[in-house]
This record gives C-alpha cells, sequence and structure tokens, in this order.
C-alpha cells in the first residue's frame, strides 16, 4: 500500500478554505488540520472505540475528521438508527467512549467510561493525540428488520474509489440528498475533504424546495443522491435553482426514464450512476447516458475491480470492499475467493446488463426494504384469503412498489363486495405493517403460481 | 368520473390511508406542497393504474416529472389519447 494511503484523514485536507455548510452553521474544513471541535478531548479518545452520537451531520463531519488515525474504532449511528438496538451495537462494538452534540437524546447505551461533546465551533488543539493509528470505520447496515449490522472499513477501502471516476475542471462544491453517516453521503464526504471541496450538508426533515434552494445559494457543482432522491428534486419548481456539472446517482437501480429526465433538466452536466453498497464499496460508475452497465465491466477486470455473476447475481472483489462485519458470530462478508455477493441480480441483453431486482425477491422501495413473505403473512391472516403473492411492481416515483396478488376461499365475489374485501385487506396491511409495506393496489386473482417445489413461484419482470 | 376528477379523488383516499392531511387542490398547487409525500404518489400512481387503465411514466419514458397538480392531470390526459 502506498505511503500517502497511511496517512490520517485531517493529514489528506486538501483545501484550507473549503466548508462543511448546514442550514445555520458552518465549519472551516481546513481549520480541523490544526485545531478540534472536540472540546480539547481527542487525545483522550486516542486508542479507543467510539460511539459516534452527534445527532446532526455538521457535528459528525468534522469529528469523523479528527477521529481517523487516532480512534481504535469509530462505529458511525445514522440517523435513523433504533434505540432499542443501541445497547447492542454498543456492546458488540466494545465502545468506551462515546461524541455526542447538544441535541443527542440522552440514552443508557451512552453512559460511558468517556463521554465527549463536538461543536462547530474549531479551537486551537492543546495537545496533539498520539501515534496515528489505523481507524476501523463502522457503517450500519440498512437492514429489514431486526439489529443492523456493522460493517467495518477503513480510511484506504473508503478513499479507494475516489480519483477513479469523472474529473471536471474549475472549483467544486458537493452536495448530497444522502446522510453522510451512510456509505453513499460517506463517499461525497471523503470526496469533498481528500478533494479539496465544500460540501453542503443535508438536513433531515427539510422541505425539498428549502434544500434545494440552499444548494443553489451555495452554487453546488457535484450533487449526489438515489434514483428516488432525484426523482422528488425534479417534482420541485425549485429545481430551477441548481445547475450542477455533475449529477450524480447511486444506491438503487437508475433506470432509462430517470437518466433521461435528468439530462434533459440540465443538459450541460454530465450525468453519471455509480454501483456501490456498504459491504462491496462502489465497484464502478457508468457515465454513457445509458441504464445498466456494459458487459465488458464483468469480462475485464477495471480499476483493481474485479466482478463475476454467479447464478444470476453480481459478486465484486476489490480493495474497495469492507473488512468484515463486527462481532462475534457473524457470517463471513466474502465468498472464499474473496467475493462480496452482493444479492443483485443481473440479466444480460446484448451488450449490457441490466439489473433484476434483488435476489429472495425483496423489493426496493426507495431505500426501504420489503420482504414479501411478511406482507403476505399479514394478508394471509384475513379469513376469506386463501393465499397471497407479493411482488414488486415498476413505480415512476419510488422505482418499485408493493402489489398483492390475493386468491380468496369462495368464488370471485360481485364488484361491491370485491371492493369491501379490498379495503379490508387494506385496513388489516395498515393496521400492521409500516406504510411502505402496505400494497398500493390488491388484485383478486382465480389462482398463483405454484413451483415445483410447492413454493409460490416468484419469477416476474 | 373526468380524468382530473378521479385524481382528486385518489390524492384524497390516499392522505386519508396514510393519515395526511390534503392541501386545498388547485391546478396550480405544487405536488410537493399537498400534503403527499414520495410514497404516497407512488401509491397514486399504482391506484390511477388501477382506475384509468394507463401508467403514462412507465408506458413513456419521455414523460416530464410533473412539478404542480394541473401538470399532472395534463399528464394522465396526454397518456389517455
Amino acid at each position: 500500500m502506498a505511503r500517502a494511503e497511511a496517512r490520517a484523514l485531517r493529514h489528506r485536507i486538501a483545501n484550507a478554505s473549503s466548508f462543511f455548510f448546514d442550514r445555520s452553521a458552518e465549519v472551516a474544513i481546513g481549520h480541523l488540520a490544526g485545531g478540534t471541535s472536540l472540546d480539547g478531548k481527542l487525545a483522550q479518545l486516542a486508542g479507543r472505540s467510539v460511539l459516534l452520537a452527534a445527532s446532526g451531520q455538521l457535528g459528525a463531519a468534522p469529528a469523523l475528521v479528527e477521529l481517523d488515525g487516532v480512534a481504535r474504532r469509530v462505529v458511525i449511528l445514522p440517523p435513523d438508527v433504533d434505540p432499542a438496538h443501541l445497547a447492542e451495537l454498543a456492546a458488540t462494538a466494545e465502545t468506551d467512549a462515546v461524541v455526542v452534540d447538544v441535541a443527542t437524546p440522552p440514552h443508557a447505551a451512552f453512559d460511558l467510561p468517556l463521554r465527549v461533546e463536538v461543536t462547530p465551533v474549531i479551537t486551537a488543539m492543546p495537545e496533539t493525540p498520539a501515534a496515528v493509528c489505523r481507524t476501523e470505520w463502522v457503517l450500519l447496515t440498512s437492514g429489514t428488520t431486526g439489529v443492523p449490522k456493522m460493517v467495518a472499513h477503513d480510511l484506504s477501502t473508503l478513499t479507494a474509489p475516489i480519483g477513479a471516476g469523472r474529473r471536471l475542471d474549475g472549483p467544486v462544491v458537493w452536495g448530497t440528498f444522502y446522510d453522510i453517516r451512510r456509505y453513499g453521503g460517506l463517499q461525497i464526504f471523503l470526496r469533498a475533504v481528500v478533494g479539496g471541496a465544500s460540501l453542503v450538508l443535508s438536513h433531515s426533515g427539510e422541505p425539498v424546495a428549502e434544500h434545494l434552494q440552499r444548494l443553489g445559494r451555495h452554487q453546488v457543482t457535484h450533487l449526489s443522491g438515489t434514483p428516488s432522491h432525484w426523482r422528488r428534486a425534479l417534482m420541485s419548481p425549485a429545481i430551477k435553482q441548481i445547475s450542477p456539472r455533475y449529477v450524480r446517482l447511486s444506491g438503487e437501480i437508475a433506470d432509462q426514464a430517470i437518466l433521461d429526465n435528468l439530462k434533459a433538466a440540465f443538459p450541460e452536466a454530465a450525468v453519471g450512476h455509480a454501483y456501490a453498497s456498504t459491504e462491496a464499496g462502489v465497484a464502478f460508475e457508468v457515465n454513457d447516458g445509458l441504464a445498466g452497465f456494459p458487459a465488458e465491466f464483468v469480462e475485464h477486470e477495471r480499476d483493481g475491480v474485479e466482478m463475476k455473476v454467479v447464478d444470476g447475481a453480481l459478486r465484486i472483489r476489490s480493495p474497495r470492499i469492507a473488512s468484515g462485519y463486527v462481532g462475534a458470530g457473524q457470517p463471513a462478508l466474502t465468498d472464499r475467493d474473496g467475493f462480496v455477493d452482493t444479492g443483485d441480480m443481473l440479466e444480460r441483453d446484448g451488450e449490457r446488463y441490466l439489473f433484476a431486482g434483488r435476489r429472495g425477491g425483496i423489493i426496493n422501495i426507495g431505500g426501504l426494504k420489503v420482504h414479501p413473505e411478511e406482507v403476505e403473512a399479514v394478508i394471509n391472516r384475513h379469513p376469506q384469503v386463501r393465499m397471497s403473492l407479493v411482488r414488486p411492481k415498476k413505480n415512476p416515483v419510488t422505482g418499485s412498489i408493493v402489489i398483492a396478488d390475493v386468491v380468496l376461499r369462495s368464488d370471485i365475489p360481485g364488484a361491491d363486495e370485491l371492493s369491501r374485501v379490498k379495503t379490508d385487506i387494506l385496513k388489516l396491511c395498515h393496521g400492521a405493517l409500516p406504510r411502505h409495506k402496505v400494497p398500493a393496489a390488491i388484485s383478486i386473482v382465480p389462482a398463483l403460481d405454484v413451483a415445483a417445489t410447492g413454493k409460490l413461484s416468484r419469477r416476474h419482470g | 368520473m373526468t380524468i382530473k376528477l378521479t385524481i382528486m379523488d385518489q390524492m384524497a383516499q390516499v392522505a386519508r390511508e396514510h393519515g395526511r392531511t390534503l392541501a386545498p387542490l388547485r391546478d396550480d398547487l405544487v405536488l410537493l406542497d399537498s400534503g403527499l409525500d414520495s410514497l404516497g404518489f407512488a401509491v397514486l400512481v399504482a391506484r390511477l393504474e388501477d382506475r384509468l387503465g394507463i401508467d403514462p411514466f412507465t408506458a413513456s419514458e419521455d414523460a416530464a416529472f410533473p412539478q404542480t397538480l394541473g401538470d399532472l392531470v395534463k399528464v394522465y390526459e396526454n397518456g389517455a389519447r
């Protein structure tokens, strides 16, 4: 590994006059090279396993710059982590310190031997932290139910994709619709710090129009989000406030419609989509304006990334993949040959591979995952239902949406009774499931396909 | 029922199911200010396909993203032709 790779993030700050911008405050990134946001306690965090529990991104951002090379491990809590899981996460990661900000809500899991408050005010460093160590950056998976898995990266796996992508001339201001405490947002955070750019942070709950106005005010040049983020932005008249030179999509399947719509909205911009996951890291970027990716990506190693298709699913091996899951008894992150099985299904169309959803039928609704079986179990509780099949349907707003085919115990009734049964099933679902798991539409069908295995046939176009 | 009335009826229906308050529906209402969120609109598109038999967004990849209620009605009226 190159010597430069071993340097801590604070020594890789590329521009002394760049900023992290929040709604109401800002942090000068350059001041972090010799200053601290951690109340003079950075040296006390040396060698510790730190729970990063800042409530806002403007607290998390400087803390991440400072903790790299100092803490043994940093567990980056995303904003939507279920408080019920905090104790187990903290115990598994053997945390012995917590970094909070002024708005972090109290929680028993934060009662650790050392508590440090991060502020957006940078002060001179009282003492230089001890010897530099290789810090483990721990990200949480956005799983379906249960305790999220903790995925361990370090600065070299996280920054390995940077620089391989497209470079544009001129000053750069990054923006992202993501939170920087998720893999997609963290990539943008690191691109800003090591690439010498300012970064306009998103703010949870901020109306789309206000966020776009803020991005426009800072003259954002590079903007990243999921296809769902972008579809929502395109629905806002405030989209006219921004004119980025680079538009980036990741995190979900980018279909041709969203790529074409973005090209039409920003004719001067380069529009690219990236494939990444928390475990596998960024695998590739596609900049030709077309959905899917060229088949040659699989046939030839590119920038150290090797890909193969096994039983229809994408597997990835590269210097960008995580080192493993944190905690005993976790499954291996890679197969025997070091490849991550992404579970993303591919279909070949001539010289192109297109994404065909998740293995096992898991449905992605604008970034939220749904197991069809979980929804079927609720529908099947209805006394008039014999069986049901929950499947994804393509949707222009969220990429996919949940729909259900239902077989009744009796013959298909008349129109009035049919409508009553459907409403009844929907009510049952609304009472038992979060909104994104409730079917958008229910079809009453005479029968469902059952495969030779005796299981419901889940192959759908 | 006209396409416009069907759309307004279904918006009210989805808002009820999702426990949301709908803003007064006028042609120049910005959809993001209507009270429905992304998931609400996703459900609306699926329901309208059920009622009107078309999904103009998936049928044509050129369909631009509507910003106002008037835009949305136009997309469906054009799609129904």
